[in-house]
């Protein structure tokens, strides 16, 4: 993730008029952020846009990154805030995105997990279905602590909750994803073993 | 049993994250040797650890870095949320408000007719018999009380002393 110049370095970069050099930074976090922002949004036309608007708005406020953590942290904080205002916007009560069904009939509307069908076999795809069934906190939490590499204490600034906090509800949500995957790919999970 | 499940589940968790102390790594490799219940467990969860971790990130479009930049070249970047944040502003409202409550106070003082009072108890302090608030009873009860303060903030002092020293481990 850190090959070619640091994020620090492209940042001052920016701030010094290069805003070119910005599409570094959006070239090393597309994925990260991409894949936090579909968790939330279940559908990848929205995620695009969303991930589109955080990318906007960590630029305009680049000035006020700090340095004290890390750029992904900050960024992070960006695309958790947004990714509520959306939820908010969209009048979708989080609370109500519980209910599993929801979660079935957005899993079965978005038309990239259905794209390849064999594909949908493989190991990878059958954890991305499985997180894409979890409430959006459960599958962000898990999300930044396996794909975005953040420590728990990045989560919960990230969060805006204690680390405690953020290691309780991370060990719920592995164990909620683990509930998703024994009932919902039985058979893949037997082929594992 | 369920408070009991979940209780091995978070140890181990822990465990795999790498993220106890030294003593509770050895006791849980411990148990994972000798207990087949932890064993099971432990296998269950690691592979669900392992499976997640090899998940790969999903990728927006081809276009996305080039909409973004095309999207932040109608924008410029907004000056740093200190420069036009004027502390002497904040420090200005909170003097004003500081004054108006030590105002208020002064105001209040100076209102009370302190001559007003009966500057004479009620009781005449020298005529009362200690020795009945400090009966077995009265004394043991308030005792009681003390030593059962005094554990509970000599737990929480060891307790955030613990914390702190596996911080450092």
């Amino acid at each position: 993730m850190s090959t070619g110049p640091s994020d620090s370095e492209i940042i001052s970069l920016v701030l010094k008029g290069d805003h070119n050099a910005y599409a570094l930074l959006v070239e090393r976090y597309k994925s990260y952020v991409f894949t936090l922002t579909l968790r939330f949004t279940k559908n990848r036309e929205d995620a695009e846009e969303v991930s589109q608007d955080i990318f906007v708005k960590a630029y305009r406020s680049l000035a006020d990154f700090k340095g004290t953590a890390k750029f992904s942290t900050w960024l992070y904080t960006i695309v958790n805030t947004t990714c509520i205002t959306f939820l908010r916007k969209k009048r979708l009560d989080v609370r109500s995105l519980d209910d599993e069904r929801t979660f079935e009939v957005a899993d079965s509307q978005d038309s990239g997990f259905r794209a390849n069908q064999v594909e949908q076999k493989s190991r990878q795809n059958m954890v991305n279905r499985a997180i894409a069934m979890l409430n959006p906190d459960d599958a962000q939490i898990i999300t930044l602590f396996y794909k975005n590499e953040q420590s728990l204490e990045e989560i919960g600034q990230i969060l805006g909750v204690e680390v405690n906090t953020a290691k309780v509800r991370l060990h719920r949500a592995r164990t909620r994803l683990k509930d998703k995957m024994e009932k919902h790919f039985t058979e893949e999970v037997k082929d594992l073993h | 049993m369920e408070e009991n499940k979940n209780n091995i589940d978070d140890r181990l968790w822990e465990y795999i994250d790498g993220s106890g102390s030294v003593e509770e790594k050895s006791a849980i490799e411990k148990m994972i040797e000798t207990n087949k219940q932890w064993k099971e467990k432990y296998h269950e969860l690691l592979e669900l650890h392992q499976l997640v971790q090899s998940s790969t990130l999903e990728e927006p479009s081809l276009r996305f870095t080039k909409n973004v930049m095309e999207e932040i070249a109608k924008y410029q970047i907004a000056p740093a949320a200190k420069t036009y944040i004027n502390n002497k502003i904040i420090w200005g409202i909170g003097i004003f408000f500081i004054t108006l409550f030590v105002g208020f106070l002064i105001y209040g003082f100076g209102q009370v007719d302190w001559s007003a009072g009966d500057n004479n108890l009620p009781i005449d302090i020298s005529k009362v018999n200690y020795g009945r608030f400090f009966n077995n009873t009265y004394v043991n009860v308030f005792m009681m009380i003390n030593v059962v303060l005094g554990l509970m903030l000599l737990d929480r002092y060891l307790a955030a002393r613990k914390k702190k020293l596996q911080k450092e481990a």
